[in-house]
């Protein structure tokens, strides 16, 4: 593929996401903010499900974890951000490296069904917890960080920009993972973990690392999300988000990088919409993954893949 | 020194014993062939040296280093490169990341999360040479996928040539292709330097005759015979097996 038409396109959607606050109202701005962060999100979970061919249904653990490790420090110990961001990203880190030790002894639907095991015993123990976590009714005003900036966090438009910086960065960093001979291993692994061995791979280091890195970018998209929300409860550790961000990733996608960020996009904006005029949310939702399946089965980016071949001929 | 020494090895699968204590030596620089009717455990054979097994009993020592227990990625980075009867390559990516992957593996893995691939012009010279050299350059942007399975056969000796082995094991290398380009991967393995030594698996008497300096032939789980060709073709037992004469 060409290079240049792809680098303009990502500096159009660059420049875009920059001059938003201009044009949206408010609320649409609050939005977009989850838009970027369930973008990061799924792009965490790309690097597992797209690019190593590891189907995770757990990965709300990650963004749990650090959504109320986050939360828990704003509120009961007023952390700055300095302490609670990395405290957050450093559970997440270490509940990644711990389930990846139990969930990569196994592979395909097993591999699925532990790290949907593992998050659910965490999302109980969220439940059940009432006196530190707040049980079912989580924990609610939980401020946003004050920074040196003449800027409040607690605004919409700083704080879109606050959440734009961090999730555009970790981004590129992604990408820069992706791209580098690691990044290579992990689709070799991805295609085949026989040959990758008898090539001399250490196939588990690889897959344990991309989890871990996976855990992390989760945990980040996390902590955002509970300054984002004000609030965390059971539910940001819940099946039903691993499965929507899985669904992000598929629908978008998997194995770019672009791809799940449109996916996560579409998926916020689908749910906000019709959540406005009806209870069955998740109906809806499955009925999305029936049509992408049936219709896209790699995704809108494979779509946009058999457009520009079709055009530049076989 | 030896190349590789095999020792009593044995494995059974669910009462069906695979091996039944096969103990086998090639020598340094020596091309040898394993040749056998169907279940007489060559594949097995090859599975347990490169580790994708493990024996209930017996030991592999590859030149001089016990390798029983070890896993196949730490076999391969001490030399042992090998192909598999039913090709194993990387479908979706394209021919030059597939030989990328390889070089990568050679160059020793660690080069980093942030840089990219690109950043590392050695391993992209190398990988070209490579496809040069076997003349696949044309099909570099390719998915492997999209190829003949002709030359995907090719890939199959590259990726395992792109280490630079010291032990080469090539099972069935010719495996479904017509004559021609069984001609031509029979070319490619005798063009091959001699400080490789190169163990196969070979259905094709023919082939295992012309590539090979001598022959080991399997049945049943044990080594029956081995020699040259002359030896092999006269051995009674190997053409009571092949030719069922009682």
């Amino acid at each position: 593929m060409n290079i240049r038409p792809r680098l303009a396109a990502l500096g159009a959607g660059a420049l875009v996401l920059l001059v938003l606050p201009y044009f949206l109202p408010s609320y649409f701005l609050g939005l977009a903010t989850k838009m970027l962060i369930f973008a990061l999100f799924a792009m965490s979970l790309d690097l597992l499900l797209g690019y190593t061919g590891l189907a995770s249904l757990g990965h709300a653990a990650y963004f749990g974890v650090a959504a109320y490790t986050v939360g828990l420090l704003a509120l009961k110990a007023n952390a700055s951000l300095w302490l609670a961001l990395p405290a957050g990203l450093l559970a997440a880190g270490v509940t990644a490296a711990f389930f990846g030790l139990l969930a990569l002894r196994a592979r395909g639907s097993y591999f699925l069904m532990i790290t949907l095991a593992l998050a659910q015993v965490l999302w109980a123990i969220a439940f059940s917890w009432r006196s530190m976590t707040g049980g079912d009714d989580g924990l609610p005003n939980i401020p946003r960080p004050e920074l040196p900036l003449p800027w409040p966090l607690a605004d919409s438009t700083p704080f879109y920009y606050f959440v734009l910086l961090v999730a555009g960065a970790a981004a590129v960093l992604l990408a820069r993972i992706v791209r580098s001979p690691f990044g290579y291993a992990l689709r070799g692994i991805r295609e085949s973990e026989s040959r990758m061995l008898a090539l001399g791979y250490n196939v588990w280091r690889y897959k344990y690392l991309a989890f871990v890195l996976a855990g992390l970018f989760a945990g980040l998209a996390g902590c955002l999300y509970v300054y984002y929300n004000r609030f965390v409860s059971p539910e940001y550790l819940h099946v039903v988000r691993s499965a929507e961000v899985l669904l992000m990733v598929i629908l978008g996608g998997a194995g770019t990088l672009v791809g799940p960020a449109i996916g996560a996009g579409v998926i916020v904006l689908l749910e906000n919409v019709i959540s406005a005029h009806t209870q069955r949310w998740l109906m809806v939702l499955g009925a999305v993954y029936v049509v992408v399946t049936l219709f896209a089965p790699r995704g809108l980016m494979g779509l946009v893949q058999d457009y520009k071949q079709r055009r530049s001929g076989p | 020194m030896n190349a590789l020494a095999v020792r009593d090895l044995a494995k059974s699968f669910g009462g069906v014993q695979a091996l039944a204590g096969v103990t086998l030596t090639v020598a340094q620089g020596e091309r040898r062939a394993v040749i056998g009717p169907n279940g007489a455990g060559k594949t097995t054979l090859f599975h347990a040296i490169s580790g994708t097994i493990f024996t209930s009993s017996g030991s592999i020592v590859l030149f001089d280093r016990e390798i029983t227990r070890l896993a196949p990625y730490e076999r391969a980075r001490l030399g042992l490169a090998r192909t598999f009867q039913i090709t194993n390559l990387f479908p979706g990516l394209t021919v030059l990341e597939n030989v990328l992957l390889a070089v990568c593996a050679a160059a020793g893995g660690g080069l980093g999360l942030l840089r990219p691939m690109a950043a590392h012009p050695r391993l992209f010279e190398k990988a070209e040479r490579l496809l040069e050299e076997w003349g696949l350059s044309a099909s570099a942007r390719r998915l492997v996928r999209h190829l003949s399975y002709g030359e995907q056969r090719q890939i199959e000796l590259i990726l395992a040539l792109a280490g630079s082995p010291r032990l080469l094991l090539l099972d069935e290398p010719t495996a479904g292709l017509s004559p021609a380009e069984t001609a031509q991967v029979v070319a490619m393995v005798r063009s091959l330097p001699r400080e490789i030594t190169i163990l196969m698996i070979e259905h094709d008497m023919d082939v295992a005759f012309e590539l090979a300096d001598s022959i080991t032939v399997l049945h049943q789980g044990l080594l029956i015979a081995e020699g040259d060709r002359e030896t092999i073709r006269s051995h009674p037992k190997v053409s009571e097996i092949y030719l069922g004469v009682e």
